[in-house]
């Protein structure tokens, strides 16, 4: 019925009625059809009219069609959240698996016995005491609309953070989804920082610079890579848009550099570089490096923020970065020590799991096998070769894989970053490779950002808690072992 | 009596255990422990830092035999332990002053 328009009616009425007249004329002549044809006309016209009504009637849908229609718009509308919901939940948990037992094992392994508990407890208290933190004020100060540097208190206590999505962190997605997403990067972000001062850190101050540090330093920059307004903000209306993936400015760098800070302000552990410091066990490192991995497709591939294909594209271009890091540490270590270690396997992994991390949503992956390679070069000579150089003990290289594997990330990010992968700018050029050789200085403002925050930050934080209660553990207490003095524990009582 | 310390490659222990066993030698105590003579050690290369190794894991094995007993002791263990290399290791000899059985207060001789 709906098809039937009313110009359409008109034609087939006047057809109808012209037909009707030649008919009628064949038989009266040429007189009489004037006065038929108006008869015909007038109930032609008031056929015209009825079914026209009719159509019209038609044409305002029946109520349940309607309704039919509008369950279809919903469940749809479901779905997808469904399975952006769903991918999304998985990779929190994938980030939170990162920190514990990823990075607990990974660090844990690598220092001396006496001290495992005690590194581990590093990653795993945070898993707390910046959940609480998060919870309080950390998610408002980072993604609350604020000024461009940090976010204001709307969302303190969690706030207007409940089920429905936020239109500007993922419109398919609950918000509480999102925040409890952004709050696994929140933990692991300062567990990085504990590779530098492991095995020499008093246990109350690391809580008091964690807190701190999360403050003064995580939240301002996650605010202004991916807060709403914030100052680097490529989505969302920054002034230097940089482009961040999943954070190697937010989290990599600014852990790494605040590492070699207090590498640094802590000074070398006792007897350093004398005394055999050997990793206890590097069977925990390769299972935690192997956790890393893994939970990685949740820190880069999750933050596609939806399980499209954007997420694809990231957890591929990890994945073969991650590949040819390990491979670029090996060789290179082959080459120049004689012999590819485990330990440097694993480290390469990690050091291209972290140069990938600002590139994996923007990069193809011909480019991530470049920037994995070159991750695992650089990183292996930063650590092998440059550290010794200067002599800082970096003991778990914090700095040498985060802060230098970040940095060396976020640059080439803006190299490889291309409109074919993400389509940020709507056609315009992404990266170098695209056209926009200039999007390297954005770049490159992010990364002296980071930097800067970082080193200025850390180093007052360490400053107030070596006056509230001083950062460095006693001369005896680092000999007994962390395990012992802070904690009163052993690692491993294998004899009872 | 005698004491007899061997300290052997962790490798050896097993044909030295046999050795002993065949000649009618039951009892023993066996430690792990690190050392060296005139062995060298190795380097270990942890993420560019090297780390010479040069306490060695080796095997000690004690035993209390009767003065009659210890001479052909000490040549069982010899040719069990010996591999002809540095890192083979050397064999102690003390005087003992008394032994006791726990389990029923043997004395002397009779308690081996």
């Amino acid at each position: 019925m709906r098809n039937l328009s009313f110009p359409t009616l008109r034609a087939v009425g006047c057809a109808t009625a012209e037909s009707a007249d030649s008919f009628v004329a064949s038989f009266r002549g040429a007189r009489a059809p004037r006065t038929l044809t108006r008869w015909i006309g007038c109930i032609q016209f008031l056929t015209l009219l009825v079914l026209t009504a009719g159509v019209s009637l038609a044409q305002s849908i029946p109520p349940d069609i309607a309704k039919k229609l509008d369950d279809l718009d919903k469940a749809t509308k479901n779905a997808q959240m469904a399975g952006d919901n769903a991918w999304m939940l998985t990779s929190s948990a994938l980030v939170l698996m990162m920190t514990g037992p990823g990075l607990a094992l990974f660090y844990g392994g690598l220092v001396r016995k006496k001290n495992v508990l005690g590194t581990m407890m590093h990653s795993f208290i945070l898993m707390a005491t910046v959940s609480i933190l998060w919870a309080v004020i950390g998610y408002s100060l980072a993604f609350a609309e604020g000024s461009p540097f940090i976010g204001d208190f709307r969302y303190v206590f969690l706030h207007g953070v409940g089920a429905d999505p936020n239109a500007d962190y993922g419109a398919t997605i609950p918000h509480q989804t999102y925040m409890i997403y952004q709050l696994m990067f929140a933990i692991i972000t300062p567990a990085l920082i504990s590779g530098a001062f492991a095995e020499r850190m008093k246990f109350s101050a690391m809580l008091l610079f964690m807190t701190l540090w999360s403050l003064v330093v995580y939240f301002p920059m996650a605010h202004m890579v991916w807060g709403k307004g914030g100052l680097l903000n490529a989505a969302l209306g920054g002034k230097y848009p940089a482009f961040d993936f999943a954070g190697g400015t937010v989290v990599h760098i600014t852990s790494g550099v605040s590492a070699l800070v207090c590498a640094l302000y802590l000074g070398k552990r006792d007897n350093y570089p004398d005394e055999s410091m050997r990793p206890h066990s590097v069977v925990l490192s390769v299972i935690g490096a192997c956790l890393l991995w893994v939970g990685w497709f949740g820190f880069n591939a999750g933050s596609a923020v939806a399980a499209g294909s954007l997420a694809s594209s990231a957890f591929i271009a990890t994945h073969f970065a991650t590949a040819a890091a390990v491979l670029g540490w090996m060789v290179i270590e082959w080459l120049m020590a004689g012999k590819p270690s485990v330990l440097g396997a694993i480290s390469g992994a990690v050091a291209g799991l972290v140069a990938i991390t600002p590139a994996s949503g923007f990069v193809k992956p011909m480019p991530s096998i470049l920037i994995g390679l070159a991750a695992g070069v650089v990183c292996y000579l930063m650590v092998a070769k440059v550290k010794k150089v200067f002599g800082y003990d970096d003991a778990l290289d914090a700095f040498g894989v985060h802060g230098i594997g970040g940095t060396l990330g976020a640059l080439l990010t803006g190299v490889f970053a291309t409109k074919e992968v993400n389509d940020l700018r709507m056609g315009k050029p992404m990266g170098w490779v695209d056209g926009d050789a200039g999007q390297m200085m954005n770049q490159l403002i992010a990364v002296l950002i980071a930097w800067g925050l970082a080193i200025v930050g850390t180093l007052i934080i360490l400053k107030i808690c070596d006056v509230v209660c001083g950062v460095r553990v006693s001369k005896e207490q680092e000999t007994e072992g962390l395990d012992l003095s802070m904690h009163g524990e052993e690692g491993y009582n294998l004899e009872s | 009596m005698k004491r007899i310390e061997a300290i052997i490659q962790p490798h050896k222990l097993e044909d030295a255990k046999e050795a002993l066993k065949n000649i009618g030698v039951d009892g023993m105590t066996i430690t792990e422990v690190r050392g060296h003579g005139r062995q060298k050690g190795h380097t270990e290369v942890y993420r560019g830092m090297e780390y010479k190794v040069d306490l060695l894991p080796k095997v000690k094995l004690e035993l209390v035999v009767g003065d009659a007993r210890a001479d052909e002791v000490i040549r069982t263990l010899v040719t069990a332990a010996r591999t002809g290399k540095i890192g083979d290791g050397k064999i102690f000899v003390y005087e003992v002053a008394d032994a006791v059985r726990i389990r029923n207060d043997d004395r002397g001789d009779a308690a081996l």
